[in-house]
């Protein structure tokens, strides 16, 4: 790609140093403690699915059973290791057992932790393998298939049936899709469990399940296959099971997941501490499956303005960058976000468009960006909103953004009917075919209003990394800097699952995933 | 066909008076043929539209065809008959809203507002709320005689009212975005009963505000006015003082 806005290469530098530092100092933290996802998404990687005759998942059985007896400072794999040396049963029955009230981890004499280690170790093998195999099976069909160079069409679908998500989505797929997002039931981000099996209600959104990720995953291999091309799926890897869902989608193959390391904090009001913990052991899982992650800053411009606060999205991107890298997750998978959110009625609005995405194009120049549409000012005008899109869809193509997610043009009235999303593929198509190279056409006037723009808002975005540098993480966002949102940092929800480790904590799948991408 | 504008029998204008012209697109769930386009000018003539026209015929999947249809209407409606609730005939800027509050309340007004039940939504309350406000109508937070308190998204109807009361709040507002398989009905009419059950529902002034949410529906619900798209800060500011004002008579 070729570099237009003449950017401050020393003030990148700078701004990337501080976010370095603010990631390592919150990384300390994160080091010290567990929370009952973790330990959940520890649980379902081991083997322990399925829910009890109330439908309460077993994960949760196991892990609220550790928080009763006080012993989840030392993690599920150890408990569930001493439990299988003592009673010679599979994670699976020992979760049965639990439930039954059969089993006390707390009553059992304790193994030495070389014996347990040795116990549990041969078992994160397995799932390790399982999903190595997944991330191979994508690779050889991305080879099969080729890689699109172009921006990675993305549309949701969100009937809340699964069923019906498959048949919308398939048929997105022949269109043109590249990606297929299924948008959560509204209220899933704050359920502090995963729910089980296929699902048919839901509103706005459709649960995220394991069964409803593999039927949909299995449909899309499916239009794969006929329209050969790899069609990849995305769910929503935020809110209070942060690492339990991204389990879920490393062992059914999804492709990307939206998962940012500061969204839960500011637009789900969930706690800080608890969403740094959460999103650490997520992002590593997401690494080695070689899920691309979707980062959240495009939300602040839903409530902040978006001419006034773009440097926020800057700062969060270099956050969300280091805290990625900090997890083993590579600039290759992420795609860092932002949106295409000015008020229609600014004057020139569409440059200072051209000139933020551009900038994000050059300073994080391997991400997949994901580049979102405008909803703020899509009112239900759907001539209007068509434009809007197709100006986006501008944006998109000359600035090389990657994720591409398709503006509806009935944004603000209901979810996409089929005919809407075909009409935004369409849009984005026509786009992307007839100004595919208009890009590397195009150089921007040396100091003119686009390369003063991006230079504008790097400078404040370094500044804002300084000050966050200066005061800490925790400090910065219970001040409101980011989207204007104030919370505190023993507020929020889900602090209660938060718990530090023991000296004898062990997590059997850090090693290995620590290494990043498995193919 | 008179070329007469006569408000007893309104009909749509394409580019003559009384011409009935419409535009419509909807989906059939068949493939895209002779037979598709035939059964979308049947449903269009059975809309009451007469020589539909099949402007095109858009393949969506092997068995889902878009039309966009357009052609004149035979129905009409008299406009001059038509009773409709309207909130206040005159709408009071910031400065006037401020004023009123000065000479008939005489001390700020506590509003508290949220997106309530699972609806993750803060688009509509950050709107009326936020300093900020959308498309230059400042929020009720910048106004001098309101003292604005916005909760945020996801808040329980039992979260919200326990607030209510801690804040000493005046005015409530519910914003209402996700509204599939009419979710919204059911939880604004969840907080209503809630309140009656806690016998608190004199104590406010409540108003609702959504897309899809009309003064009438909000009536029906319980709540004092609802207000749709394209109402700002101002109108929910307007309608809810001079409410408060009449209750404290």
């Amino acid at each position: 790609m070729q570099k237009k806005l003449n950017l401050n290469q020393t003030l990148i530098d700078k701004a990337r140093a501080s976010a370095a530092r603010v990631a390592e100092e919150t990384q300390a933290f994160i080091l010290q403690h567990t929370t009952v996802t973790v330990e959940r998404a520890i649980c379902r990687l081991l083997g322990i699915d399925g829910t009890n005759a109330v439908e309460v998942p077993l994960p949760n059985i196991v892990v609220d059973h550790l928080q009763d007896k006080e012993l989840l400072s030392m993690g599920a794999a150890y408990h569930i290791g001493n439990a299988m040396l003592e009673t010679g049963l599979s994670p699976q029955q020992i979760a049965t057992e639990i439930d039954k009230g059969a089993l006390d981890f707390s009553k059992l004499p304790s193994n030495p932790p070389e014996a347990i280690k040795s116990k549990i170790m041969p078992l994160a093998e397995l799932t390790i393998e399982h999903i190595r195999k997944n991330a191979h099976t994508r690779k050889t069909h991305l080879e099969e298939y080729g890689e699109k160079d172009a921006p990675y069409i993305y549309v949701i679908v969100a009937t809340g049936n699964i069923y019906e998500d498959i048949v919308q989505a398939k048929a997105a797929a022949r269109q043109g899709a590249d990606v297929i997002a299924v948008i959560r039931t509204t209220g899933q981000s704050l359920l502090d469990y995963v729910p089980y099996g296929a699902t048919t209600e839901g509103f706005g959104g459709t649960y995220a399940t394991q069964e409803n990720f593999r039927l949909m995953r299995t449909a899309l291999d499916e239009v794969g296959a006929e329209q050969k091309r790899y069609i990849r799926l995305c769910n929503y890897c935020s809110g209070l099971c942060m690492p339990e869902i991204a389990a879920m989608g490393a062992l059914e193959r999804l492709d990307m997941m939206l998962n940012d390391a500061l969204y839960g904090i500011l637009f789900r009001d969930i706690n800080m501490q608890r969403t740094v913990i959460d999103q650490y052991f997520s992002r590593m899982i997401n690494s080695f499956a070689g899920i691309i992650i979707n980062t959240g800053e495009d939300n602040y411009l839903t409530t902040a303005d978006a001419v006034e606060e773009a440097h926020t999205v800057l700062a969060s991107q270099f956050l969300n960058e280091q805290f990625a890298l900090a997890a083993g997750l590579r600039e290759e998978q992420q795609g860092l976000g932002h949106a295409f959110e000015i008020d229609p009625e600014v004057e020139d609005a569409f440059l200072l468009e051209l000139a933020q995405a551009q900038m994000a194009r050059e300073i994080f120049p391997k991400a997949p960006l994901k580049y979102m549409p405008p909803t703020k000012f899509i009112t239900g005008d759907i001539f209007k909103a068509y434009v809007q899109n197709a100006l986006f869809n501008a944006v998109t193509v000359i600035t090389e953004q990657k994720v591409h997610l398709l503006g509806m043009l009935t944004e603000a009235i209901h979810t996409p009917f089929l005919s809407d999303r075909a009409l935004s593929i369409e849009n984005a198509r026509y786009i992307e075919r007839t100004m595919r190279h208009l890009g590397d056409e195009i150089t921007f006037k040396d100091g003119g209003l686009i390369q003063s723009r991006a230079a504008h808002v790097l400078e404040k975005a370094a500044t804002l990394l300084e000050d966050i540098e200066r005061q800490g993480l925790f400090a910065t966002l219970e001040k409101g800097m980011f989207a204007g949102i104030k919370r505190a940092r023993d507020g929020g929800k889900g602090l209660s699952g938060v718990t530090q480790k023991d000296a004898l904590y062990f997590n059997p799948f850090i090693d290995a995933m620590k290494g990043g991408s498995a193919v | 066909m008179s070329t007469g504008l006569d408000l007893t029998n309104l009909r749509p204008y394409g580019d003559t008076m009384n011409d009935g012209k419409i535009q419509l697109s909807f989906t059939l769930p068949v493939k895209d043929d002779e037979k598709g386009m035939e059964a979308a000018s049947r449903l269009a003539k059975k809309m009451g539209i007469e020589n539909p026209s099949i402007a095109s015929h858009i393949p969506l999947d092997d068995a889902f065809t878009l039309y966009i249809v357009y052609g004149a209407v035979v129905h009409s409606v008299d406009y001059s008959n038509i009773q409709v609730a309207t909130l206040s005939d005159k709408v009071m800027d910031m400065e006037e809203v401020n004023d009123y509050i000065r000479e008939r309340i005489g001390r700020k007004v506590v509003v508290v507002g949220a997106s309530t039940g699972t609806d993750a939504h803060t688009v509509g309350i950050d709107a009326i709320i936020n300093r900020k406000g959308l498309a230059g109508h400042y929020g009720l937070e910048r106004y001098e005689m309101i003292d604005a308190h916005n909760l945020g998204s996801q808040v329980p109807n039992e979260d919200f009212l326990r607030k209510a009361k801690e804040l000493n709040a005046d005015i409530l507002l519910v914003s209402q975005t996700v509204t599939q398989k009419d979710v919204h009905i059911q939880n604004l009419t969840e907080l209503i009963e809630l309140m009656e059950a806690e016998g608190v529902r004199q104590n406010y002034t409540i108003v609702c505000g959504g897309p899809r949410i009309s003064n009438d529906l909000a009536k029906e619900l319980g709540y004092d006015a609802g207000f749709g798209p394209g109402k700002f800060a101002e109108d929910v500011a307007t309608f809810a003082v001079m409410e408060l004002a009449e209750r404290n008579i």
